[in-house]
């Protein structure tokens, strides 16, 4: 957790919230308006950041703040309320257990797998990786690097190979050899092309076909995602049971502030962040930390 | 899914109508739907607050007050407007006098530089040159792999050192010379733009090729954040121009107004799937549509237009208001507008997709059905639709492999739209979806309805018109989304 909040400071000066406001400034109708730019400018949406403003009028007249200082403490509050009170750990059990990573093209599943591979390696959990991405050029390459650095197992299949046959004796495999978890990963894929959440839907079944349980299916998405953010969890929750997401690139300058749309409508919570490149660069969420950051302004 | 802005917009439009006039106010409520609509589309909110007084400006210039349909004219202005900022001057390549011209990609990860590398080596091919790929992206496991499998499905040689990356691309560039090569295109690793190191090293493989054209490869999934590292990356660089990739997903694309806005150089090409052809020059007028929510009537004009056959199309139509249409021609029709691509791609750039019809439902499946049904009758079947009884239905259900219901279903569509060409236009109760597709332009306020009349945003109209000319409303999508209620 304190890693989450080191990493983040380290990329993010902090400053004084909403710009340059001073933190004594008495509170006029102004503020809301700053309230709301700063979340629409954090992703969390026109609708949201609507509600969020909302809620906080009623509740700073409730406890009657006076000044931005208090006002902010109220919000940081309110809105870790409402990321709190999720159970973030990951399922295993089974025999193995599957994790299957999903999401949109380009977001850093791959990368996330191999953070997660490493760790589980470190914390002496032996884990066989499954390269369900038979579709990307080199992709199949890039997870064997990662499982490489790690030292762990890998089941491949040839390019364009089936996924699901991938995944599944990825599955048959770790039973053989007693290994407790398969990770797994899958093709980057837009949520509005049908036939790919099709497949996804069968990676699911075939993934708990034989010897496995799939345990957690993660979305993986990219902090900078907009708007469309809520489209595309909504989409893959509906072609697979979502258990959480897993958002990346954070030590960006975006903010993911999307997750609370998501979370709202859909009820799945983030359960990881990526960080940075490195290997130890995955950390699980912290509600705290995380809208800590929504109001700190880059250097 | 969104509100798309002609929805928001339908209540004021309705309201402001019976005024003749409109005041700075009204102006004002206009625009704050359109605020609305830009932020829901991911255009930074810096950026919004600029185009609102732009377009508040040029309402105010184009003395809307006079105007016949002023709550119409706003959004004229606020296209146009949108268009201009977008679009302004068109990115074109001049080559180097002295070859090799040389692009360096750079962008945030996983943005899709390294296919953007590949499709635009494509392009460059395609139009009669000689490029080289780069390989640079030596952070990324697998990059330079990556872009040697794609590079070798279209035969375009790659050029990669591990090691220093700076280093890789100066030896690129000679290797480049060696081979005669007259484009170089120098992928790089993704990198955050608050990345300082990372930054500088850019900046150093910059420094070592000079590249011509330095392109920022810009995901159109991307939310406020796009004016900040835009910004970054052109201090870092001199952006010269831009790539707008996964547009073949739904996001609105409001980055690249934010990204355009800030660095204020062309966006030269969009990137419309995974294939390597899926990757076309930029239009602004669509991107705008696009972010406004108004649907992407351009291109679906132009793929119309290219797919049908204007003779044939006509001949169609005559036979069909003779009451001549056969099945014959229905296939026919069904053939050309296949031509078109897959129908979930035409829908999605369908600005009135009636309510509860969902892209993602529908299908090509239901058109091969239907072909195989057609194909599995008889000459004079396909004439004279009438002859077919019970036992001949069965024979085609069972030569389609449908079943006997699909065929009846087909038939009686078949006889509704002869019936409808005729003249008899009868509403019909059971399309469902038809009706409230022509129930949303008979409200008037609507953009589409907007061209109609006034003449302001012509696409729509001569979307009509490709309509009526092509018989197109032959395959009015909403009848085979009747078919596929029926199914289930």
């Amino acid at each position: 957790m304190a890693n989450f909040s080191r990493q983040l400071s380290n990329t993010r000066k902090k400053f004084s919230l909403f710009g340059s406001t001073s933190q004594s400034r008495l509170l006029d109708e102004s503020i809301w308006v700053e309230i709301e730019e700063t979340l629409i400018g954090a992703d969390v949406g026109v609708a949201v950041s609507l509600k969020i403003v909302e809620d906080l009028k009623s509740r700073s007249k409730h406890y009657g703040a006076s000044s931005i200082r208090e006002l902010t403490e109220i919000l940081k509050d309110q809105l870790k309320e409402t990321l709190s009170g999720f159970d973030l750990t990951l399922a295993d059990g089974g025999a193995p257990a599957v994790w299957l990573f999903v999401g949109a093209n380009g977001v850093g599943k791959t990368t996330t797998i191999g953070k997660l591979a490493y760790r589980a390696q470190r914390s002496s959990s032996s884990v066989v990786l499954a390269a369900g991405d038979t579709f990307r050029a080199a992709a199949t390459e890039q997870l064997e690097l990662w499982a490489q650095r790690a030292g762990v197992h890998i089941v491949k299949g040839a390019e364009g190979a089936d996924p699901s046959s991938v995944i599944f004796d990825a599955t048959e495999f770790a039973h053989a050899r007693g290994v407790p978890l398969v990770i797994a990963d899958t093709a980057g894929r837009l949520h509005t092309k049908k036939n790919l959440m099709e497949e996804l839907s069968k990676i699911q079944r075939v993934a708990g076909k034989g010897p496995g349980t799939v345990k957690e299916i993660l979305l993986v998405m990219d902090s900078t995602t907009g708007q469309n953010g809520l489209v595309q969890a909504s989409q893959f929750a509906e072609a697979v049971d979502v258990t959480g997401i897993v958002l990346t690139k954070l030590d960006g300058s975006a903010r993911g502030g999307i997750i609370f749309a998501i979370q709202d409508e859909l009820g799945i919570p983030v359960k990881l962040v990526g960080v940075g490149e490195d290997l130890e660069d995955l950390v699980p969420f912290d509600a705290g930390a995380f809208v800590d950051a929504l109001f700190e302004t880059n250097a | 899914m969104f509100e798309i802005l002609s929805d928001r917009l339908s209540g004021i439009f309705g309201r402001l109508r019976s005024k003749g006039r409109l005041s700075e106010g009204d102006i004002d409520e206009v625009l704050g739907e359109v605020r609305i609509a830009l932020l829901e589309a991911d255009v930074n909110f810096g950026v919004v607050k600029e185009f609102q007084l732009s377009v508040k400006q040029r309402c105010l210039d184009a003395d809307i007050q006079k105007a016949l349909n002023p709550a119409q004219q706003v959004i004229k202005c606020v296209n146009d407007e949108l268009v201009d900022v977008l679009g302004g001057d068109v990115m074109s390549f001049s080559y180097a006098v002295k070859p090799p011209t040389v692009i360096l990609l750079a962008g945030l990860q996983g943005v899709g530089k390294t296919t953007s590398a590949a499709k635009l080596a494509r392009w460059f091919k395609s139009q009669g040159r000689n490029p080289i790929l780069i390989g640079a992206d030596l952070q990324r496991p697998a990059a330079v792999q990556q872009l040697r499998t794609l590079a070798e499905s279209i035969d375009i040689p790659v050029f990669s050192n591990p090691g220093d990356p700076v280093e890789t691309a100066r030896v690129g560039l000679l290797e480049a010379g060696r081979l005669g090569r007259d484009v170089v295109i120098c992928d790089t690793a993704g990198r955050l733009s608050v990345d300082e190191e990372m930054m500088d090293e850019i900046r150093q493989i910059s420094d070592s090729i000079s590249p011509h054209y330095t392109l920022f490869v810009i995901d159109s999934m991307t939310g406020q954040d796009a004016a900040n590292v835009a910004e970054e990356f052109h201090t870092k660089l001199e952006i010269d121009g831009m790539i707008l990739t996964k547009l073949d997903g739904d996001a609105r694309g409001g980055a690249a107004l934010s990204a355009k806005s800030v660095v204020g150089k062309p966006i030269a090409f969009v990137s419309t799937g995974e294939k390597l052809e899926d990757f076309e020059l930029f239009h602004p007028d669509r991107l705008s549509n696009r972010i406004l929510g108004m649907g992407d009537v351009l291109t679906l004009i132009e793929k119309a237009e290219e797919a049908f056959d204007k003779g044939e199309a006509e001949k169609a139509a005559l036979r069909l208001v003779e009451g001549q249409f056969t099945f014959d021609d229905f296939l026919d029709q069904m053939q050309q507008l296949k031509k078109m691509g897959p129908l979930q791609n035409l829908v999605e750039m369908m600005p009135d997709l009636p309510q509860g019809v969902d892209s993602s439902d529908i299908d090509d499946g239901h058109l091969v059905r239907i072909e195989a049904i057609i194909q599995s009758m008889t000459a004079d079947e396909r004439t004279n639709p009438v002859i077919i009884d019970g036992s001949r239905r069965s024979r085609i259900a069972k030569g389609s492999g449908t079943s006997a219901h699909e065929v009846s279903q087909l038939l009686k569509q078949f006889k509704e739209i002869k019936k409808m060409m005729k003249g008899s236009k009868k509403p019909n109760k059971k399309q469902r979806n038809k009706k409230k597709q022509g129930g949303r332009r008979k409200q008037g306020g609507t953009p589409s309805r907007v061209s109609k009349e006034r003449d302001i945003i012509e696409v729509p109209k001569e979307m009509e018109k490709l309509v009526s000319e092509s018989q197109l409303k032959e395959f009015d999508l909403s009848k085979f989304g009747t078919l596929s209620e029926h199914e289930t």
